[in-house]
């Protein structure tokens, strides 16, 4: 496929290879333990798996997978408000596919479906709105997940619901911000991590100032990562290239999709639709201040929460789960004590065992653990 | 008066109504007519002809063939019904008729069991019943029995059909998915994934327009030169649900072998693999219907490619990994970046990815 195969060629992957092999050579601390490098998103976790890249890297670097997979840190109470809202009657819940799985305290949505709740997969929120229009006797709830990138197409849609009077969609508002759980992962006691890769998509609406807290502050280099596998590979380069220098800065590999300053038509419509919340509850993480969003009160008649009751109740995770200290890089997922026992892919216990792009469900669909628990040893 | 009332009666055999009804499924006249008009009119062979409750079967030509009878059945529940390069009665007759030649049996006969949703169109099941006919003289197979039931609407969705298949196994054949042995050369005979593809594609609710066509087909043809350039052939599998993922898992758990593939070899179509990339789709899990895996010995690798691409379904053959002693049952793929990475059996259904 033309414009993507130059992002994925072997020879020039090899070239990388060698140069990020030198480089970890300069870095004093690379002598006597593995280099950290956390990438925040979900996606990079998925490509470093698909195409085997955490395996081709020295032994001296280790790669944490982080927080940003919106589906696997949505806690167990707010599933339990989705399947809630399922099977009100009337109602039509639509969400995207890979949210179906999530298990709530009792069901996932899958099940409410199987059990007869009218359960849709979408593939944008606008295929909701269509719905709606196409069904004006029922209630359309779009279940709005995920951190920035999926935020402007969620707020766009209730600005065009206001635009066309249409009544009967709502938005169960579930989407989470990145920086502030950044921070939370960055002032956690138990934190081992040198650098890390910024999430592409995100960044591409936000833009790069509000990550430059974290080479200030926390004297982290940061460097926005593409999602292809040589994007990925050139961004560890150059936070090692940092490191190596004695340098923190924030810097930006994906250009060719992230403008500095971020989309301004995009930070627009999510401010007009959006305020931030108080608090926000993460499944493994806990609650982080100011980490999500909800529909202001202008746009109060699509706000689901307001327009039905749900349930809202707290549930804790699982005592045996141990998703936090994954995340914030205490442990590997297999130092976990239920990783595939307890918890595997087709009954998930914690978070990061749930989507496809949660670390533990991608070691344990892709990884080849004997070799990766050996690189662990210290 | 009566000799007219007479004529009238005998003047069975004609559906005129727009749509099945239950009346259809009662056993009545209407299912009569609907067995006659739509069924016999397109499905007609000796052993159908005498409509008794079972097909008699000569067992004397079947012995010719071969020392054992294979029986197998398929359930077919495709939606939607009509997509590009197929329809759920051509799936439903060359499934079955795969699911017997990937045994190294001759396909001879078919059974065909329709479960029909109230309201169906006629027009539509005469489609159907056009399209089975016509993948069962193209495959050289008889429908020799069937039923029919009509459901009342929304306890199934328009149609559901069964076929099952019986076949002759030559004395000389012993596929078995047990018996792969290291240094196995593992072969597709084509593209991967187009079905899975155009069904999804053709659900409609992806808005993407792409010219994906199923590669539902007969495999039979191909498979009988495959097994006599390599008679030492150890195993055959149509890569349908779960795709060559899972028949790879397969073979890798039964034959307690590690199996290596080559992601540069795998022979994906540039629509296909777009239609995944902006999915989030993996194809080697795509369902395929006219596909199959073949696990052969390393000596007779040149000879079964040969022979597979002398044949139309089979002109996209290809090598695409080994069986390694390696660890039992686990199955490695070379990425084309080149990393490697597990590729394990699929938990639950392909869910696209959000971001």
């Amino acid at each position: 496929m033309k414009y993507v195969d130059e992002f994925r060629d072997p020879q020039r992957a090899q070239w990388v290879l060698r140069e990020i092999e030198a480089l970890v050579e300069r870095i004093p601390a690379a002598r006597t333990r593995p280099i950290s490098i956390m990438e925040v998103c979900g996606g990079h976790t998925h490509s470093i798996f698909r195409y085997g890249i955490e395996n081709m890297l020295p032994d001296r670097i280790s790669l944490v997978h982080g927080p940003g997979c919106p589906v696997c840190v949505l806690p167990m109470g707010r599933v339990d408000d989705c399947v809630a809202l399922a099977e009100t009657p009337g109602v039509i819940f639509t969400t995207f596919g890979d949210a179906m799985r999530v298990p709530g305290s009792k069901k996932s949505l899958l099940t409410a479906r199987a059990e007869g709740a009218d359960v849709r997969m979408v593939y944008s929120p606008l295929d909701a709105l269509d719905l709606a229009r196409r069904n004006p006797s029922r209630e359309v709830v779009f279940f709005g997940l995920g951190f920035e990138t999926t935020m402007p197409s969620t707020a766009l849609t209730v600005l065009q619901a206001e635009r066309e009077g249409i009544t009967n969609f709502s938005l169960f508002c579930n989407h989470i911000t990145i920086i502030p759980t950044i921070k939370a992962i960055l002032d956690s006691p138990d934190l081992q991590l040198d650098g890390f890769l910024g999430p592409g998509h995100v960044s591409m609406v936000i833009g790069l100032s509000p990550y430059e807290f974290i080479a200030e502050v926390y004297r982290r280099p940061v460097v926005i990562a593409g999602f292809e596998p040589l994007d990925i590979l050139q961004s560890i380069w150059m936070v090692l290239k940092q490191l190596a220098e004695g340098r923190v800065a924030i810097e930006n590999q994906y250009g060719r999709i992230v403008p500095p300053r971020g989309n301004a038509v995009s930070l627009d419509a999510i401010q007009r639709v959006f305020e931030l919340r108080e608090f926000f509850e993460w499944r493994g993480l806990g609650s982080i201040d100011h980490s999500g969003v909800r529909i202001t009160a202008a746009y109060g008649q699509y706000d689901a929460e307001r327009r039905f009751s749900v349930p809202a109740l707290k549930i804790a995770d699982p005592k045996s789960c141990q998703c936090g200290e994954v995340l914030k890089g205490a442990i590997k997922p297999w130092d976990c004590k239920v990783f595939g026992t307890e918890c595997r892919p087709e009954t998930p216990l914690g978070a990061l065992m749930v989507s496809s792009e949660g670390a533990c469900a991608a070691y344990y669909q892709y990884g080849d653990l004997s070799k990766l628990s050996r690189r662990a040893q210290p | 008066m009566s000799a007219s009332l007479d004529t009238v009666r005998r003047r069975s055999g004609t559906v005129r109504e727009p749509r099945v009804t239950l009346a259809h499924g009662g056993g009545g006249k209407a299912m009569h007519d609907l067995i006659e008009d739509v069924f016999l009119r397109h499905f007609t062979n000796e052993a159908l002809a005498p409509l008794e409750d079972q097909a008699r079967l000569d067992l004397a030509p079947l012995l010719a063939l071969g020392d054992r009878l294979a029986l197998t059945t398929d359930s077919y529940v495709v939606t939607p019904l009509f997509f590009p390069g197929g329809d759920i009665g051509k799936l439903a007759v060359y499934g079955t008729v795969n699911d017997l030649a990937v045994g190294g049996a001759r396909p001879l006969y078919l059974t065909c069991g329709m479960i029909l949703e109230e309201g169906l169109e006629i027009a539509t099941l005469r489609r159907v019943v056009e399209s089975m006919a016509a993948a069962a003289r193209e495959a050289g197979v008889q429908i020799v029995t069937g039923d029919t039931k009509v459901v009342p609407a929304g306890a199934c969705d328009k149609m559901f059909i069964n076929t099952a298949g019986v076949g002759v196994i030559d004395a000389g054949c012993r596929l078995s998915a047990a018996s792969c042995r290291p240094g196995d050369a593992i072969l597709v005979n084509g593209r991967l994934g187009d079905h899975g593809a155009a069904i999804l594609n053709a659900r409609g609710d992806m808005a993407l327009s792409t010219p994906i066509e199923s590669d539902c087909a007969p495999l039979h043809a191909v498979i009988a030169l495959l097994l006599e350039a390599a008679p030492g052939t150890r195993f055959l599998r149509d890569a349908t649900r779960g795709g060559v993922a899972t028949v790879l898992n397969e073979i890798a758990e039964a034959s307690r072998v590690e199996i290596t593939i080559e992601e540069d070899a795998t022979p994906i179509g540039a629509e296909v693999r777009g239609f995944c990339e902006i999915l989030g789709l993996d194809p080697l899990y795509l369902a395929n219907e006219g596909r199959f895996v073949a696990v052969v010995p390393e000596d007779a690798a040149a000879a079964a490619l040969e022979a597979l691409r002398a044949h139309p379904l089979g002109k996209g053959a290809v090598r695409i990994g080994t069986v390694l002693e390696g660890r039992a049952g686990r199955v490695v793929m070379h990425t084309g970046f080149g990393g490697h990475r597990i590729v394990d059996m699929l938990v639950g259904e392909q869910l696209p990815r959000i971001c």
